[in-house]
């Protein structure tokens, strides 16, 4: 695999694995081995009242373990004011400068409030993040959010764990042709590996998801699987496919049908 | 960001903690108040009405009567 940088920050994998939702930790574990992920997503929350009582944070400790890279998330945030408190929070919690940005506007589908995202981004790189935008497939949005100083958009393939795959292909094509030279990560909505492997097709940079792993009758096995078609489609990508058309082309070089010959005259 | 630049007395207070309303002593910091949860002030957050309020901030910061804290800790997500 060759390396690749983003944010300043030398990566191999193209695979980026979110951390929840799995049976236990030590599937979790497991899956982030089989994964070859070097970015792993987590979140923050509001503690009970009752904060003496709770136990020791294993799930973070095992993660922490693992040394790979922290991508903290603003996830439940409905503004930007506070997505940018969650953000500086969890800066402090994680000891790093990215955030995957969510600011949602809608309960049913998650899907990103873009005026909010974008207000949330300006003040968040002003900080000094290094932000991870969780937006949609719309281009004026994300030219705001280049704008602002986004190096990095992370467009959703469909809503949230719905698995639904790719559901805009054609608009996520058009956003890879207009920010070519960005990296470009497809989140949210991935169900099955050749979702993965369609986005990478399309000549994303990366695939980020946790569902489609942490929900699988074997994380780790669809941990692996996911590792393996991600670096496929990036092969394919490279490689060029071939255009679709609605027409047969022969692929075996005949001289017509094998036993009738055509005479002239 | 909160003031730091709060009056301080003897006084019982009445603050918000994570939803649950508690007592503090008027003039107490943000970081006594933490350090008598029994908790290690290194592993969470915090925020007081709604704003983050940094770790080495939390010395300055003095509880007033209504104040909303909220701690918060690394959870694992998406």
């Amino acid at each position: 695999m060759s390396t690749f940088s983003v944010y300043g920050v030398s990566l191999s994998s193209r695979f980026f694995l979110g951390t929840a939702g799995y049976p236990s930790p030590a599937i979790l574990k497991e899956a982030i081995a089989a994964s070859g992920a070097e970015v792993l997503t987590m979140g923050i929350k509001r503690q009970a009242a009752n904060v003496a009582a709770a136990g020791h944070n294993q799930w973070w400790s095992l993660i922490r373990e693992t040394g790979r890279h922290i991508l903290p998330n603003t996830a439940g945030c409905r503004t930007a004011k506070e997505a940018v408190a969650l953000a500086q929070m969890a800066r402090e919690l994680f000891e790093t400068n990215w955030i995957k940005l969510e600011v949602v506007g809608d309960d049913y589908s998650l899907q990103p409030d873009s005026f909010e995202l974008v207000a949330a981004a300006e003040q968040l790189v002003g900080l000094g993040f290094n932000v991870f935008p969780y937006c949609t497939e719309d281009l004026i949005a994300a030219q705001r959010l280049v704008d602002a100083g986004c190096q990095v958009l992370m467009p959703w393939a469909a809503p949230i764990g719905s698995g639904q795959g790719i559901t805009n292909r054609r608009a996520l094509a058009r956003m890879r042709e207009k920010f070519h030279n960005l990296f470009l990560v497809v989140d949210a909505g991935i169900g099955a590996p050749s979702h993965a492997a369609e986005a990478m097709e399309i000549g994303f940079d990366a695939v980020l998801l946790n569902s489609a792993v942490a929900q699988s009758r074997a994380p780790v096995e669809m941990s692996a699987a996911f590792s393996k078609v991600i670096e496929a489609g990036r092969m394919a990508h490279l490689a060029g496919v071939i255009p679709a058309q609605d027409f047969a082309t022969p692929s075996t070089p005949v001289t017509g049908q094998p036993f009738l010959i055509h005479k002239a005259g | 960001m909160p003031s730091s630049n709060r009056a301080a007395s003897n006084d019982c207070i009445t603050v918000d903690f994570n939803g649950q309303p508690m007592n503090a002593r008027a003039g107490e910091s943000l970081a006594e108040f933490i350090d008598r949860l029994g908790k290690d002030p290194n592993q969470l957050a915090t925020a007081v009405n709604a704003e983050f309020v940094p770790r080495d901030m939390r010395k300055t910061l003095l509880l007033q009567q209504g104040d909303a804290i909220m701690t918060f800790e690394p959870i694992t997500g998406g």
